[in-house]
């Protein structure tokens, strides 16, 4: 017991202690380059090798479907039966279709509708989804819940209806395709930014953003649009040959493009039809879709790589 | 009665959370304290208790459901004037509890401490603003070179100071430090809290200090509140709860405390306490004065048994 109490009154003094951390100060180290993160994800881009590739052949590819067909000595609505289903040669570089049309020229035709089109689902994915998405994520509660019952509503009617409705107003032509996108082509953008708002938008820094008194406006941009840039990006660019496809398919069912147009999408339809007696046909505007998609993928992951801050160090 | 002005004066804060039309969690009811300026007040309670919900509710992240805060002279809990918000949203901070999630991850450290420069144009050049960075930088122990950094380029230490430094830039009166050093591991808390404390006696900012930590808080505060299920059970001084606890449920919290010496350590005996079983009831308690600051929480009869000692 006595031990007990001797233990009891050991007192530490306080002289016993020193602080800890006080007179170090936290070591300098290093200094990074200042450059502006627009500069650090510019050349972060010029380092990915495949996103450089993807750019390139989306470029290359823009320009020969802007400047071929105006080159080109051929039209790609005129139609020579006389120079029906030749092979590719000297005269006509890709061959000729079913009708003689120069096959060049109708690719590259093709490629810039679609290329039309995939800019298009970009802008609507966007400009309408995001913003969409954003307002009804941020503003939450009655607003969010409106919104997303007319999203629904939207969403469960069947496309081709609405096409077709639309089809008995209006002329079927490109711009009525791209209405029609625009019905339903954001609504998968928006579900994902909502869903990433409403998940960032609780993080504790947009809390300290608004503990400064930020408003809206701020917070929506400076804060919560650059942490869900990565998703944004996957999205759009997997909605970009979804877009294609669509507008083949509605062309295949006869809604799309008004028959002397071309696209990557009905050329590939009709090349297939005679797929086993000139492969040709099909083969050349598959490859063309095919770069096209790649690249379009490339750029998007290397775009996703450069935006993030994280991935700067390696 | 006090000569000076209290910067913050909280009267009766009350703050519920309405989960379904049957169901309301009163998260925080009924609590009035007051912090001098220059001073830091400690707010102590277990997990759940409404510390931070108290906290947020003062910065207003939340609308208090009743009572007044009063910062500054000017009353902040109900529909501010616009003077009135950009005061409480320059003069009053926050340091948040986990560094890891407090700085956005996209954005250079220079562009986060700035955020509260930019947000109310407290600038000429840029150059201006480049300098209130540096310099906050160098008060938190960071160096200039940092500044281009991202936040994940940093340890949590290191981003605590850039959430410190964030506060600290607007010159506010008040900063509440919401468990700011608990996600910290013990040797880097000791750094940021001399830190904190090396801030204050230079600009003599006022401290909410929200914690569990009771040793932490011991050492840092002035004034100490117990909080517990949403009502302050005990307030006073440091010295006056540490030496002389009243409320069971602050004998308890102190008795929790380990002993740096093992050899007391081994016969620290806790007490335990059950709010359920205690036979308290909260809500028909009123202050009592036990004496100087040191009010507590209990009802005549309770407080006549646990004074009797």
């Amino acid at each position: 017991m006595t031990e007990m109490q001797a233990l009891q009154e050991m007192k530490f003094q306080p002289k016993d202690f020193e602080f800890a951390h006080e007179s170090q100060e936290l070591e300098k180290d290093e200094v990074m380059p200042a450059r502006s993160a627009w500069k650090d994800s510019v050349s972060l881009f010029a380092r990915n090798k495949g996103a450089v590739i993807g750019i390139v052949c989306i470029a290359l590819i823009t320009i020969f479907a802007i400047v071929a067909p105006m080159l080109s000595d051929w039209k790609y609505d005129a139609i020579d039966t006389s120079l029906q289903n030749i092979a590719p040669g000297a005269q006509h570089w890709f061959g000729t279709d079913n009708y003689g049309r120069d096959l060049w020229v109708r690719l590259w035709q093709g490629t810039r509708i679609s290329l039309f089109v995939a800019v298009a689902a970009i802008f609507i994915d966007v400009v309408i989804g995001v913003t969409y998405g954003m307002i009804s994520g941020y503003f939450g509660g009655k607003v969010d819940s409106v919104m997303q019952r007319i999203q629904e509503v939207i969403n469960s009617i069947p496309t081709l209806v609405i096409l077709t409705i639309l089809l008995m107003v209006m002329k079927s032509s490109l711009f009525t395709i791209i209405l029609a996108l625009s019905f339903t082509e954001w609504i998968g953008m928006s579900r994902i930014t909502r869903a990433q708002v409403l998940k960032t938008k609780e993080e504790e820094f947009v809390l300290a953003s608004r503990t400064l008194g930020a408003g809206s406006f701020f917070i929506i941009f400076k804060e919560i649009l650059p942490n869900i840039y990565s998703q944004m990006i996957i999205m759009v660019m997997m909605s970009i040959p979804n877009a294609i496809f669509y507008e083949a398919y509605l062309s295949f069912v006869g809604l799309g493009l008004p028959i002397p147009e071309a696209s990557l999408g009905t050329l590939i339809n009709d090349g297939f039809n005679t797929l086993t007696i000139y492969p040709f046909q099909m083969i050349i505007p598959v490859v063309v879709f095919s770069i096209l998609m790649l690249s379009f993928n490339l750029v998007g992951d290397g775009l996703r790589d450069a935006l993030d801050p994280t991935m700067k160090e390696m | 009665m006090t000569e000076a002005q209290p910067i913050l004066e909280v009267k009766n804060l009350k703050q519920y959370f309405k989960v379904s039309r049957k169901f309301t969690v009163k998260a925080v009811d009924g609590i009035s304290f007051k912090i001098m300026p220059g001073q830091t007040y400690g707010l102590v309670g277990e997990s759940g208790s409404g510390k931070s919900t108290t906290g947020r509710s003062i910065i207003r992240l939340y609308k208090p459901t009743d009572g007044e805060v009063i910062f500054n002279g000017k009353n902040i809990s109900g529909k501010m004037s616009k003077e009135e918000l950009k005061l409480l949203r320059t003069k009053m901070q926050m340091i948040f509890q986990d560094p890891m999630a407090c700085l956005n991850p996209r954005r250079k450290v220079m562009d986060i401490i700035a955020e509260g420069l930019d947000i109310h144009h407290e600038y000429s050049s840029q150059a201006e603003r480049e300098q209130k960075v540096y310099d906050m930088l160098e008060l938190v122990g960071l160096s200039k070179e940092h500044a281009n950094r991202y936040p994940h380029q940093f340890s949590g230490g290191q981003r605590q100071r850039i959430g410190i430094a964030r506060a600290l830039v607007m010159r506010p009166e008040l900063v509440i430090a919401d468990e700011a050093i608990s996600a910290l591991d013990v040797s880097i808390q000791a750094q940021v809290v001399n830190l904190m404390k090396k801030i204050q006696k230079k600009t003599n900012t006022a401290y909410l200090f929200i914690a569990h930590d009771l040793s932490m808080v011991k050492y840092i505060s002035d004034h100490i509140g117990v909080l517990h299920l949403g009502h302050l059970v005990e307030t006073g001084t440091t010295d006056e709860i540490f030496n002389n606890p009243i409320h069971p449920y602050t004998k308890s919290l102190l008795s929790a405390i380990p002993e740096p010496n093992p050899r007391v350590e081994k016969y620290r005996k806790s007490a335990s306490y059950d709010y359920k079983t205690s036979g308290i009831d909260y809500h028909k308690g009123t202050e009592h004065l036990v004496d100087g600051t040191h009010y507590v929480l209990a009802t005549d009869e309770e407080f006549k048994e646990w004074t009797k000692k």
